[in-house]
């Protein structure tokens, strides 16, 4: 399973990204996204914000699971309070990789959709929302800035191998 | 590079970045604070009449003051937004859809938050040519505790600084709106409760034409 996770702001700019890939199952946490696909993540990221956008007015919850699809790519959503966007892209392996590497239908990495999986993306959501809300408490930070602490980056880090 | 700790991030630009010498950044602090925790009321005055002075310079009226109060505030209803659904336990920590939802984070949550107390009244407008009008009132707003506006200014309210806060809190939610701070003590004169909150304030909240719409049409749906 490979993540590409982006914080996307009021006016759909984009305030981080960070790409990983699972630590369940013996995963190393590096991202396995094809070479030659892999920058289409960003694209297929940011069109799915069309769909956020209906849903999110739909439900006053904050996390609103899976919002798109594209191919083999499902996009988790995460909405805030002030309108800036958590998306996160996972990518299950693809059904042709070598059989060796399979999971149990029950895994969070075979199963995008999956109830097990909507849970640990939202507690993954819920650490990063916590942070997210540090980071914009310091008084030099100007709403649809950059984050480029790294202590940030670091903490995302962490909850992506904590959770997925 | 000598005061950086040891468990440093693994940034590859350490250009301007300064890490504190103790190791502890924003990020170890809780979000969560006690509820005893306050501030004392008499800094705070000072703090905000150095504010007032601040935005006093190089105005060219009362208008372009109160304007230049309601921007300071504004960054600051952006940010509360966030931190009062976050405080907010998991089950009520929803996003805030229509306007009345949005009215009564700001009249019992931020009012709580800020003043210690909820507002006193939420109204909407009985003109039926504003229907996008909403009305916060305060009875004796806690900003404008040590304010004696002079007499040649007597239409300032300093309470546009409030007002810019809850122009943040709505903006930030995605209901773009308008909001002035406008002091109706003294106007009423006679009426009851006027002549008892001579400081009394009302915010009005002019929301613009698309929150209406997507409200009508939110409230088809549902």
């Amino acid at each position: 399973m490979s993540y590409y996770f982006a914080i996307i702001g009021t006016q759909d700019n984009p305030l981080f990204e960070y790409e990983f890939g699972t630590s369940k199952q013996g995963g190393d946490g590096q991202p396995r996204f094809n070479e030659q696909a892999r920058h289409m993540n960003q694209f297929v990221v940011h069109s799915s914000l069309d769909i956020v956008e209906e849903v999110q007015w739909t439900k006053g919850d904050m996390y609103l699971k899976v919002v798109d699809k594209f191919f083999n790519n499902y996009i988790s959503c995460f909405a805030t309070a002030g309108n800036v966007k958590f998306l996160l892209l996972h990518q299950p392996p693809a059904a042709t990789a070598a059989p060796s590497t399979s999971r149990s239908s029950t895994s969070i990495g075979a199963n995008p959709t999956s109830p097990q999986t909507e849970e640990a993306i939202k507690s993954f959501f819920n650490e990063v929302y916590e942070n997210y809300v540090k980071a914009i408490m310091s008084p030099f930070y100007k709403v649809n800035m950059e984050i480029r602490s790294p202590y940030f980056r670091q903490r995302v880090a962490a909850a992506g191998k904590k959770y997925l | 590079m000598a005061n950086l700790p040891t468990g440093k991030p693994p940034g590859k630009d350490q250009s301007g970045l300064r890490y504190p010498s103790n190791g502890k950044t924003i990020y170890h602090r809780p979000l969560n604070r006690t509820k005893t925790a306050e501030l004392s009321q008499a800094s705070f005055a000072y703090l905000f009449s150095e504010m007032i002075s601040y935005a006093q310079r190089r105005v060219t009226g009362i208008q372009d003051l109160e304007q230049r109060l309601n921007v300071q505030g504004h960054p600051l209803g952006l940010k509360l937004l966030d931190l009062l659904l976050i405080r907010e336990p998991p089950r009520t920590q929803t996003r805030p859809l229509n306007i009345i939802a949005l009215l009564h984070l700001i009249k019992i949550n931020l009012w709580t938050h800020l003043f210690g107390r909820q507002a006193d009244r939420l109204e909407k407008s009985s003109n039926p040519e504003t229907p996008d009008e909403y009305m916060i009132v305060d009875n004796e707003p806690l900003v404008n505790a040590y304010i004696s506006v002079p007499k040649e200014m007597s239409q300032l309210n300093c309470a546009a600084y409030v007002a810019g806060i809850i122009e943040g809190v709505c903006d930030g939610a995605g209901f773009p709106a308008r909001v002035t701070a406008h002091s109706v003590g003294l106007q009423e004169g006679g009426g009851g409760d006027g002549g008892m909150w001579p400081g009394k304030t009302v915010f009005l909240v002019k929301f613009e034409a698309a929150v209406l719409e997507r409200e009508a049409l939110i409230g088809g749906k549902g």
